[in-house]
């Protein structure tokens, strides 16, 4: 209120304004502020009681009541007694180096996929939304293809590539690229036509206004982009390593149905489930960090 | 910034007149949008002058076409016909109907344009070091004073997400200031604060140019609002946007909040308001008040 009256009779006082600093917390502290909030709040435990519910839900219905058409299906103590198994009756579990092999096979092939998707998909979107006269060349074709399911591609793909690794990886890639491309333009498109009208007035040539004004302001919708073409990309890659290869959590699903070994099913299912969460998270932080303004402006409650 | 800090002492009540810049002459300027039969006449045959050193601002009701003239002087858009000169050099006209966009007019944008990734001290150096007329060190330097003058002390490293929307007004001026602009056009700057931030503004922003004597042209509706900041006020008609009265303001510089309460405020808010009201009617009747 003092302010108001200070102000109100004479001029502007710079000095008395320069108490709007405030400090400035570093992201480590922020991060810690932002996880003792969670505990206390009742989130992380009716998270622990969703789980609890779903396997509830699973183990009665599988190993208690046997309904009818979930009896062949594993319940969750024989697929958690079989994956936690030195000695597994199906040959897979967390002491076997194959399964390792897979998980590295599977990661290696959606990072691969990933990082190739990214490096062209994001420069094409940022293009595709910056210039009228590229889109116009670029956009049909790219709408569409798009379209166009990743195992439509299959054929072509085993016709186009050599082995049975590239294939896989060409599948994998596809369905992130199309995501990453499209909301890189999306977010190229999003920016406030202000900024880019105030950075030209404020002497920036146009490739200065790309690098400074359209690159960063298409961030959000590039890693909103990343986070659905990771996700799309693990969604594709299972689908490819069900046609091809030799390894992979994919695979192994495959594999392990027409081998009658169910409860090896349930345990890719679940780890291609924690492996996609991981990359899905990475992806995440990593936007965080590279968009720090954006992590202040949310930890204030602004939107 | 050691002339401006000189300036500050000494200057008021100007500075000599061959060093005023920034004068702003709209010749028989038109615009219209759409095709040139037919399409709609934002702009009509409007002739004006921004006077150099002084605070000139525009009050038209919203959607009059106020707007369509400050981004034909900041180089956004084309103008159909007609010509702006700044200090008697053509901006834009017959032959070249746009305008470059540059740092000696620079625009304060109605819901603010500060790069929300960078933070204030870089979007306040963004100029100086794209146009190269600086080095990083040189503009850091200039900039860390010119927001300590400006009661911007303290929130140099935050982003502006993280600052109220008054900080983030004063921010953005310094920014358009960091480059010595001829000009300062403001459209509707103060349009989404509330009345309590704004006359803080109002404030902030005469004390600016007291201390610097940049031209200023200030986009409005806000009558008071034109009144107590205006060298002169400029009212005008509702689309197609013409000068309906020309007002020169006489109440004396320097000005502060007490101002509004004199008896000559009164009076000149009492001459005026009839005018702006009935473009404001006009405008409704069009069905243009939404825009």
């Amino acid at each position: 209120m003092t302010e108001t009256e200070v102000t109100g009779l004479r001029t502007f006082q710079p000095a008395e304004a320069g108490t709007v600093a405030t400090d400035t917390p570093n992201s480590w502290a922020l991060s810690m502020y932002r996880t003792a909030l969670w505990l206390k709040s009742p989130r992380p435990y009716l998270m622990l009681i969703g789980f609890g519910l779903f396997l509830g839900f699973w183990y009665l219905s599988v190993e208690v009541l046997k309904l009818p058409r979930f009896a062949e299906m594993p319940g969750p103590t024989e697929v958690i007694d079989e994956w936690l198994n030195q000695d597994p009756t199906y040959g897979l579990s967390i002491f076997i180096p194959e399964y390792y092999m897979h998980i590295w096979v599977s990661t290696r092939r959606i990072a691969i996929a990933f990082i190739l998707a990214t490096v062209t998909g994001v420069p094409l979107g940022l293009f595709l939304g910056w210039s009228q006269r590229f889109k116009q060349y670029v956009f049909p074709v790219f709408e569409l293809l798009r379209p166009i399911p990743p195992l439509a591609w299959v054929p072509l793909a085993i016709v186009m590539f050599r082995g049975s690794e590239t294939p896989v990886i060409f599948l994998t890639f596809l369905a992130s690229f199309y995501a990453t491309a499209l909301n890189t333009m999306l977010g190229v498109q999003s920016i406030d036509v202000s900024l880019i009208r105030a950075a030209s007035c404020l002497g920036a040539k146009r490739w200065q206004i790309f690098r400074h004004i359209v690159v960063p302001g298409a961030l959000p919708f590039i890693f909103t982009g990343l986070q659905i073409s990771v996700g799309v990309a693990w969604f594709s890659l299972v689908a490819g390593e069900m046609v091809s290869g030799q390894y992979g959590l994919g695979y192994v699903i495959n594999t392990s149905y027409t081998m009658v070994r169910y409860p090896t099913i349930i345990i890719g299912m679940v780890t291609l489930g924690i492996v996609g969460y991981v990359t899905s998270a990475a992806i995440r932080a990593v936007g965080d960090y590279m968009m720090q303004w954006r992590t202040r402006e949310l930890s204030l409650g602004r939107q | 910034m050691k002339m401006m800090a000189v300036d500050q002492g000494k200057a008021f009540p100007g500075t000599p007149r061959t060093l005023r810049r920034g004068h702003i002459r709209i010749e028989d300027a038109v615009k219209i949008y759409g095709p040139q039969n037919g399409g709609i006449l934002a702009v009509d045959h409007c002739t004006f002058d921004v006077p150099a050193g002084e605070i000139t601002v525009v009050v038209g009701p919203s959607g009059c076409g106020k707007t369509t003239l400050l981004n034909a002087i900041a180089g956004f858009h084309s103008l159909s016909a007609g010509a702006i000169y700044l200090d008697e050099e053509v901006l834009c006209g017959p032959g070249r109907l746009k305008a470059e966009p540059g740092p000696d007019r620079i625009v304060v944008f109605q819901n603010g344009a500060l790069f929300p990734w960078k933070t204030n001290i870089d979007n306040v150096t963004f100029g100086p070091i794209m146009q190269g007329t600086m080095t990083p060190a040189q503009a850091y330097e200039k900039a860390r004073h010119m927001m300590a003058d400006a009661g911007l002390r303290g929130v140099e490293n935050n982003y502006p997400g993280e600052i109220s929307s008054g900080v983030r007004r004063r921010v953005e001026i310094v920014r358009a200031l960091m480059n010595d602009p001829k000009i300062l056009l403001l459209d509707e700057p103060y349009r989404a604060l509330d009345s309590l931030t704004k006359s803080v503004m109002h404030e902030a922003l005469l004390d600016i140019f007291y201390r610097t004597r940049v031209t200023v042209f200030f986009i409005t509706h806000d009558l008071e609002e034109a009144i107590f900041l205006g060298h002169r006020v400029i009212i005008m008609t509702t689309r197609p946007c013409r000068p309906k009265k020309v007002l020169d303001i006489d109440i004396p510089h320097p000005r502060d909040y007490s101002a509004l309460t004199t008896k000559r405020f009164r009076e000149l808010m009492d001459e005026t308001a009839m005018a702006v009201h009935e473009e404001a009617i006009k405008a409704f009747e069009a069905g243009e008040m939404e825009r």
